[in-house]
């Protein structure tokens, strides 16, 4: 069976007054059919835009590029807006960071709800409302009845979350994208949002994205994650292995700069210097500048996503086991690069 | 040992709201008797989720508002008597750093003047010397002296976070509030920022008041912890004491809520039920036992007050009983 979503070589570029920036770079990605994929990343590595692209988000100025760029066999790219729409909201479903500001706080959630399934369903008022009751219900709002018409300002961020998840999950979507679902909730509020995320995709069998910055977010709730980096995938791995064998020095840094993972030191591992901006983009490997491993190759080529020795997709000349650089030239030691300053 | 820094004994904050000219206004108890003290190159941790009074704790311990009751002493001075000549001298002592770097810097403003600004008000300074104070702090929180002319646009968010620290020790106070300092940084930045803070205290021997709904950061950073419920401290103790054996069943749910950092250890999570109910009218006996899984009609009638407990303080009529549940997980799971 042909995967539910595949994506080949998708690139999003943004026109700016400093020249065009690249805010995704090449990104190969497959879901299938009812699995959880965490997406994780820091600000501006592209982890939000790539989806938003696969879902046809991306305005003007943006320019969204693609080899391939399929949902369920259907080719997104040679799509009419017009037919693109039909499956944007129905088939492909997305949840946003701040519920409060996704929201149109001039519209009850009832009739917000009830629109979508007018756009995509039809069917009559009544049956709409029918509908919509039942979806708050199956979200875990109390008293769904009496929640039509309440204005997003009459609830709680919690709240007003799962109304967002109720209008994506109105269509019976194949596909939910979350993006950073939880970054604005509490942790009892986050809890309960997740666990609701999971029993929806577990009871309908539709394939959740979790885009996230938290490790632990996609520690509870992922089956395979992909982490980025200044808009490229640098890893991929099922959930399990990247945790414990993390291939990419960026991914073992960012695992390092956990808390959790500080191992009683008092210090935490830091990695030095910030993200590439516009202007300062690398060449070669992306990474290399804030990498401890980096060679003189690291610099001069730019590494692939390919599998490597042990079958894990990783874009690094240097592929990580048990946190030691493999397949190094021996007397190629560039030394490391200076810790601890600031950029 | 000396007297604590700061000893705050049943603080006690009220807000009114709402009244109108037809309407009654409610009051609000943001903060409803939280005691705790604070010593020199210490760390007291202040957990909860948000609504919970932990930034309004933050607001009085900086005497940005007087307490409604309760007595605050900082540094020796009770500041619930004293005049407003004796507050302006004390403020200096505490210092904040607030949550979004973005937010809580001036753009108009140059890195060097925003550091200055403190040494210009509070001190007499010519401007030869608060160019070298500002100078030396810069130094010290790892940001290049170039930066000295240039506006808080021109930094990344790590960066922002370090010149805001930097203001608030430019008059080497002794105690620092930090509100969420770290909520708004990425994991890397983070763990840079995190480094800083514990660094500056050894430093300067700092007393820290760390405001934070992060576990995972206040296990790291923390020496003692307090988890606030709808404005009620309803544990606090030791960070070991509470974080390897918690006695309330809120602190239980929140550590059980944090997502943990490992994929084998998918925690059963106890999902608690509900939201945090409203603090301007908050039910009646335990505030917490309309979401608690122990909860008896007891807790229902009467307020749990906070009681020492295998070396906490704990506010629960239950608590030896959560405490031992706690251990038994730990061993069968």
């Amino acid at each position: 069976m042909a995967a539910l979503v595949e994506i080949r070589n998708l690139s999003v570029e943004f026109q700016t007054a400093r020249g065009s920036f690249r805010a995704v770079d090449g990104i190969d990605l497959t879901i299938e059919a009812g699995e959880v994929v965490g997406i994780v990343g820091e600000s501006g590595s592209g982890k939000s835009v790539s989806m938003l692209a696969l879902m046809g988000l991306i305005v003007w100025p943006g320019k969204v590029q693609a080899d391939r760029l399929t949902f369920d066999g259907h080719d997104l790219l040679a799509m009419t807006p017009a037919q693109r729409r039909r499956i944007i909201g129905k088939d492909i479903a997305m949840v946003f960071q701040e519920p409060i500001t996704s929201l149109n706080p001039c519209f009850t959630v009832g009739f917000q709800i009830m629109e979508t399934l007018a756009v995509h369903e039809g069917g009559s008022r009544a049956d709409r409302r029918r509908r919509t009751v039942e979806l708050l219900g199956q979200v875990g709002i109390p008293a769904p009845e009496s929640r039509l018409s309440s204005f997003p300002h009459q609830l709680s961020g919690g709240m007003n979350q799962r109304v967002m998840i109720a209008m994506a999950i109105a269509c019976n979507p194949r596909l939910l994208i979350a993006d950073e679902p939880t970054t604005a909730l509490d942790v009892t509020i986050q809890a309960q949002i997740l666990d609701l995320l999971v029993n929806l995709q577990q009871d309908r069998g539709m394939a959740l994205t979790l885009i996230t910055h938290d490790m632990g977010v996609v520690a509870e709730t992922a089956e395979r994650v992909i982490v980025m980096y200044a808009g490229q995938q640098v890893e991929e791995q099922p959930v399990d292995a990247l945790f414990a064998n993390p291939a990419h020095p960026y991914t073992a840094a960012l695992l390092d700069a956990l808390p959790e993972r500080s191992a009683g030191r008092r210090r935490l591992a830091t990695i030095p210097g910030v993200v590439p901006g516009i202007e300062d983009r690398p060449r070669g490997c992306l990474f290399h500048p804030r990498c401890r491993f980096a060679e003189q190759r690291c610099v001069d080529e730019q590494p692939l996503l390919v599998p490597d020795a042990r079958g894990r997709f990783v874009r690094c000349h240097y592929a990580l086991v048990d946190g030691e650089p493999t397949n190094k030239e021996p007397g190629s030691i560039r030394g490391e690069p200076q810790r601890e300053t600031t950029p | 040992m000396t007297a604590p820094l700061l000893n705050a004994e049943n603080l006690t904050r009220d807000y009114r709201i709402g009244g109108g000219m037809f309407r009654a206004s409610a009051t609000l108890r943001a903060v409803a008797g939280a005691s705790f003290t604070l010593s020199t190159g210490r760390t007291l941790a202040v957990v909860g989720e948000s609504g919970c009074g932990k930034s309004t704790l933050a607001r009085l311990v900086t005497m940005i508002e007087p307490p409604t009751s309760g007595r605050l002493n900082i540094a020796g001075t009770e500041i619930t008597e004293a005049g407003a000549k004796e507050l302006k001298q004390l403020r200096p002592t505490v210092q904040m750093v607030f949550q979004n770097p973005f937010a809580s810097l001036n753009p108009r403003k140059k890195i060097g003047t925003i550091l200055e600004e403190p040494l210009r008000i509070n001190r007499r300074l010519s401007a030869a010397e608060r160019r070298e104070a500002a100078r030396d702090m810069m130094a010290k929180v790892g940001l290049r002296p170039e930066f000295y002319g240039r506006y808080p646009h021109m930094f990344s968010g790590g960066q922002r976070q370090r010149i805001a620290i930097a203001r608030a020790l430019m008059l080497h106070p002794r105690i620092v509030v930090a509100d969420e300092p770290v909520s708004a940084l990425d994991v890397s930045i983070r763990a840079q920022v995190l480094n800083l803070l514990m660094d500056l205290q050894e430093e300067f021997d700092l007393a820290y008041l760390f405001i934070s709904h992060d576990l995972s950061v206040v296990r790291h950073i923390a020496d003692e912890v307090m988890v606030m419920y709808l404005g009620r401290p309803v544990e606090h103790g030791p960070k070991e004491v509470i974080f390897n054996r918690p006695h309330h069943p809120y602190t239980r749910v929140l550590l059980a809520s944090t997502p943990a950092v490992d994929p084998a250890a998918r925690s059963q999570r106890i999902s608690v039920k509900g939201e945090l109910p409203s603090p301007i009218n908050p039910p009646p006996g335990c505030p917490f036992h309309k979401r608690c899984p122990f909860a008896t009609p007891h807790c229902a009638a009467e307020r749990p007050e906070l009681r020492m407990v295998d070396g906490r303080l704990v506010a629960c009529h239950y608590a030896e009983t959560v405490g031992a549940e706690t251990v038994e997980d730990e061993i069968a799971g």
